[in-house]
């Protein structure tokens, strides 16, 4: 069992974990393998925590079981605690889960409703099935539209959005339910490098201005590098390698299994096989220069 | 009942937006107009004979009054559409206690209906790419709805289990009533018309039963 990973704020007093995974093991109904096989994680109010990981590595998986989901929605096997501020997953039901945890999915048009005529009425579902008053509705919609840059959306029709357009919406849908805890699974696999980096911006803003803690799984590792206060590299439903964003993204064992790490890792990678010596402050400058070229396509320079 | 529909078609000015409803119905107006006036059992009051079959006076008046109830229906109907956005007639039952899981049924089929067309013109498109013949004979149609259909049924299938998730994720389980974003006026002129309606129709089913006034 991996030791466990501490993202919290630096002070006197520990602050209770807004979520925790304590030796959590978890397997799908109907099968006997373990996809999550002795996880340990912790993320503290505010903070940010990127999963990487190869595909089938269980990251999705990691998902549900955090948000709650696993088992309460969908059955299976769940060994170890999850809490979420406190309250295990165990003894809740999905709509407390709801309101402790949203989670957005990798596909976005399995997350929105489809019965909402407006992206505006879109994002005003969750909010509304908890019966808020309708002023704490609007409130929240717009800030989540806001957060997003995606007021002008508002009055189109959901389900007739390009594929960025829903991830946001989607995005927006469950931050409008303002949980103290975001679980998302790859929340910018749709968007651009410009949509990804509003994305990120508008995470970063969340957790400092609500406090909420965020878990993101993400293969744009350049947007980690940013976000994340803590990265966790996640292989074979097991926790391979924890702890500070630039340790992680940094460790040989990523590109061993299949992830490629942000652009400066590479840069400095690069220089050291050639033998070229270069400052730390020319890497990052370079890498940023080419990350806003194109981050999806930098390459190494020698 | 058709003079009621008509008379508020007019007055909405909905009159060339009911055309399609009502040629839609020409098929099977056709059907019982025929049908009746020719051949309608023991019927001797002849108008014309036409070879081995004669149009009678009886037929004639039993088709028109079927046409009457069928064109009145499918107007109804028609008036219904192009009077009431689907949206606020599920807002309002909401409103008025009918469950959120009915409504959300009733919401996500309307609603999902354009997206499964899309769906399929893209996989006809994938199907076509990939040398699939859809063109041509109805056999040949018929052969291509079936890599047509698997996809299709498949995807769907595989969405329900993430899209149960997700409106388990929005709190669509949590109890008491959900919040309506938009209320809809009611004015008391439209409520006495909607009442008044309805007890016409009692008392007019009330009449029929008893005898006193027998309808068609």
């Amino acid at each position: 069992m991996s030791e466990a990973i501490v993202v919290n704020a630096v002070n006197d007093a520990p602050p209770t974990p807004a979520l925790l995974l304590d030796g959590v093991r978890y397997g799908y109904a109907g099968t006997r393998r373990w996809v999550l096989d002795g996880v340990n994680l912790e993320v503290a109010a505010g903070r940010v925590l990127g999963i990487v990981g190869p595909n089938e590595a269980g990251k999705s998986t990691l998902c549900l079981v955090a948000a709650g989901l696993a088992p309460a929605a969908i059955g299976g096997r769940l060994e170890g605690d999850v809490l979420l501020g406190g309250l295990s997953t165990r003894d809740a039901n999905p709509h407390q889960m709801a309101q402790r945890a949203g989670i957005l999915f990798q596909n976005p048009v399995t997350q929105l409703s489809a019965t909402a005529p407006t992206v505006y009425e879109e994002v005003a579902f969750g909010p509304r099935n908890l019966g808020l008053a309708v002023d704490e509705i609007a409130d929240r919609v717009e800030h989540a539209l806001g957060a997003l840059r995606i007021e002008a959306l508002g009055p189109r029709d959901p389900m007739r959005l390009s594929g960025g357009q829903a991830q946001l919406v989607a995005l927006a849908s469950v931050v409008a339910l303002r949980p103290p805890v975001l679980v998302l699974d790859e929340p910018t696999s749709q968007l651009d490098p410009a949509g990804t980096r509003l994305v990120g911006e508008a995470l970063a803003g969340l957790a400092a201005a609500t406090a909420t803690a965020i878990v993101v799984v993400e293969h744009k590792t350049w947007l980690l590098a940013d976000l994340a206060d803590a990265c966790a590299l996640v292989a074979d439903g097991r926790v391979v390698v924890h702890g500070a964003t630039a340790d992680v993204l940094a460790d040989d064992r990523l590109v061993e299994l299949g992830v490629e790490p942000p652009p400066a890792v590479r840069l400095r990678r690069a220089a050291a096989v050639r033998g070229v010596a270069l400052d730390s402050a020319v890497v990052d400058a370079v890498a940023a220069a080419r990350l806003a070229a194109d981050p999806d396509t930098v390459e190494p320079v020698p | 009942m058709l003079a009621i529909v008509l008379a508020i078609a007019l007055a909405a000015r909905l009159g060339r937006a009911m055309r399609p409803y009502l040629l839609a119905t020409l098929p099977l107006v056709i059907s019982i107009l025929l049908v009746n006036t020719f051949l309608y059992p023991g019927a001797t009051d002849r108008i014309l004979t036409l070879g081995p079959v004669s149009a009678t006076w009886t037929g004639l008046a039993e088709a028109l009054q079927a046409t009457a109830r069928v064109v009145a229906f499918a107007l109804s109907v028609a008036l219904l559409a192009l009077t009431t956005a689907i949206d606020d007639l599920l807002d309002d039952l909401e409103h008025r206690g009918l469950g959120r899981r009915t409504i959300f049924v009733i919401g996500s089929a309307i609603r999902t209906v354009p997206r499964m067309i899309e769906r399929a013109g893209e996989i006809v498109d994938a199907q076509r790419a990939r040398g699939l013949d859809t063109e041509g004979s109805v056999w040949r149609r018929a052969r291509g709805v079936v890599p047509l259909a698997g996809p299709m049924v498949l995807s769907a299938l595989s969405e329900v289990e993430e899209r149960t998730m997700a409106l388990e994720a929005r709190a669509f389980s949590a109890p008491g009533r959900r919040t309506t974003l938009r209320p809809l006026p009611d004015r008391p002129a439209e409520r006495a018309l909607r009442w008044g309606l309805f007890l016409a129709a009692v008392v007019l089913v009330g009449l029929s039963v008893s005898g006193r006034f027998p309808l068609p």
